[in-house]
């Protein structure tokens, strides 16, 4: 599909990157159509990360301000993680040093608490592996294909995990961290290209598994709605 | 023209100049397209979204779309002074408000969007030839967009309606008519007229720039295609999901 395009005509309720004209589903963008009943959307294939609330986004630090940070979070809006967030509700600017936690330059996994039109993104890093990211290697990706990398329910990205026995940090706005042995960080950052690459591919799982030595077989059982993930 | 019909370039009056188009060329920009129109050899390139700067100009509801068109000093016979001119401020400003209908700019606010129009080599009509390698490097860029842009213009030469005008037909003519528009929406975004025409003469000259236009618009989404979906792996699975929903 491309912007223009008529995707379906009929009683269908327009979902992402699609407009209803008359009866008509356009699409908005360059992607895939999907079509699970009355619900029509596009995958997009390219464009820049703009952040939603509830993604995981991996930031660096680019300022410390008074009552917070501003983390580079690869898009056009700055993200901002408050003090009160880390230091908790007794937070002040006289009692607190920020750059005790994060200085200038420090990676964290991040969670958007929030994003809406008026304001740029807040950050949070209360949750299970959120927080400052000490050390590993950057890999930056399309974002669009940051949902390839992951597979579905995670299956792509455990197993790039366990057969190059590191940790891998996958933020929705296209930035990778991978930390491990030498080796490990070696192929698994190949596997990452590698989906970079073939992300549109069909046999996207086997290739991959070939590259990391891993027994190749099919993901597990695919719902026909997923039709678009792989 | 001479007496059979033909051009100066050896085409009939309702035929395009060869064309060729490419997406994807610039790899550090966000979206990009190549578009070799007769002898016009064109790139466009998209930054953004990205923040905008300066920051006292950004919108709060919406992108801020920025368009320059430029040409290169090597881009005709005689060296262009590479400063802009004031042809090129104008080209700059229709390209910018050809373009702008068929983005949803609402949908970025506080950002921008760059247009980057460089001529590398140039004939007539680039300005047309400038939005349709535009609209596709801003499709490629993975900005929400209603429709595709097309331009496509026409003139009169020697009495007649002609499409597409080279050069030599821009100079010599009695006038030239660049349009754009939106094909699926039918709708205009750009119509100049310079010279002038018979109020008969101009419907003509814009039913010519409707036809012209669709066929540039064919090669245009096969660009497009070509780049996102060649190899057939995507394309299929959009059949074999719309083939589920059917069974």
């Amino acid at each position: 599909m491309i912007p223009g395009d008529v995707i379906v005509t009929g009683d269908y309720r327009p979902g992402m990157y699609v407009q209803r004209r008359g009866s008509d589903m356009v699409a908005l963008r360059v992607g895939l159509a999907e079509i699970v009943r009355n619900d029509v959307k596009v995958i997009p294939l390219s464009g820049a990360y703009i952040p939603r609330a509830e993604d995981m986004v991996v930031g660096k630090v680019v300022n410390v301000t008074g009552y917070g940070w501003e983390a580079d979070i690869n898009s056009c809006f700055v993200g901002y993680l408050p003090g009160q967030f880390v230091f908790g509700r007794d937070f002040s600017p006289s009692t607190h040093d920020l750059t005790t936690r994060f200085t200038v330059g420090d990676l964290m996994l991040a969670k958007i608490e929030a994003f809406d039109r008026t304001r740029d993104p807040q950050l949070s890093i209360r949750g299970p592996g959120l927080g400052k990211i000490p050390q590993g290697e950057i890999v930056k990706m399309t974002p669009m294909k940051i949902p390839r990398l992951i597979g579905r329910k995670g299956y792509m990205i455990n197993m790039i995990a366990e057969f190059s026995a590191c940790e891998i940090k996958v933020g929705q706005n296209g930035v990778v961290v991978v930390d491990g042995p030498a080796e490990g960080v070696r192929k698994a950052v190949q596997a990452i290209e590698l989906i970079e690459q073939e992300a549109h591919t069909a046999d996207l799982t086997t290739k991959v598994q070939q590259l990391l030595g891993a027994p190749v077989g099919p993901a597990p059982a695919a719902g026909p709605e997923n039709s678009g993930e792989q | 023209m001479d007496e059979n019909g033909i051009r100066t370039d050896g085409r009939r009056w309702d035929e395009l100049r060869p064309l060729k188009i490419e997406v994807g060329v610039v790899k550090n920009a966000d979206g990009s397209a190549l578009i070799e129109w007769g002898k016009n050899k064109i790139i466009a390139a998209v930054y953004g979204p990205k923040e905008m700067h300066p920051k006292h100009l950004e919108l709060a509801d919406r992108a801020f779309l920025k368009c320059r068109y430029h040409m290169a000093p090597f881009s005709v016979d005689e060296r262009k002074n590479p400063a802009p001119s004031r042809r090129e401020i104008e080209i700059s400003k229709v390209i910018r408000e050809a373009l702008q209908p068929a983005l949803f700019l609402e949908d970025y606010p506080r950002t921008a969007i760059q247009i980057y129009v460089e001529v590398l080599q140039s004939d007539g009509g680039s300005r047309v030839a400038g939005i349709t390698a535009s609209a596709l490097a801003l499709a490629d860029a993975g900005i929400n967009m209603r429709d595709l842009v097309v331009g496509c213009a026409v003139g009169k030469v020697d009495g007649k309606i002609v499409l597409d005008l080279n050069d030599t037909e821009d100079k010599e003519g009695s006038g030239d008519l660049p349009y754009a528009f939106m094909p699926n929406l039918n709708q205009v975004t750009l119509l100049q007229m310079d010279g002038l025409f018979t109020f008969d003469e101009f419907k003509q000259a814009l039913e010519l720039a409707k036809v012209g236009g669709m066929k540039v618009y064919k090669l245009q989404r096969e660009a497009l295609l070509r780049k996102y979906f060649s190899g057939g792996g995507p394309e299929t699975s959009t059949g074999s999901a719309e083939m589920m929903e059917e069974a």
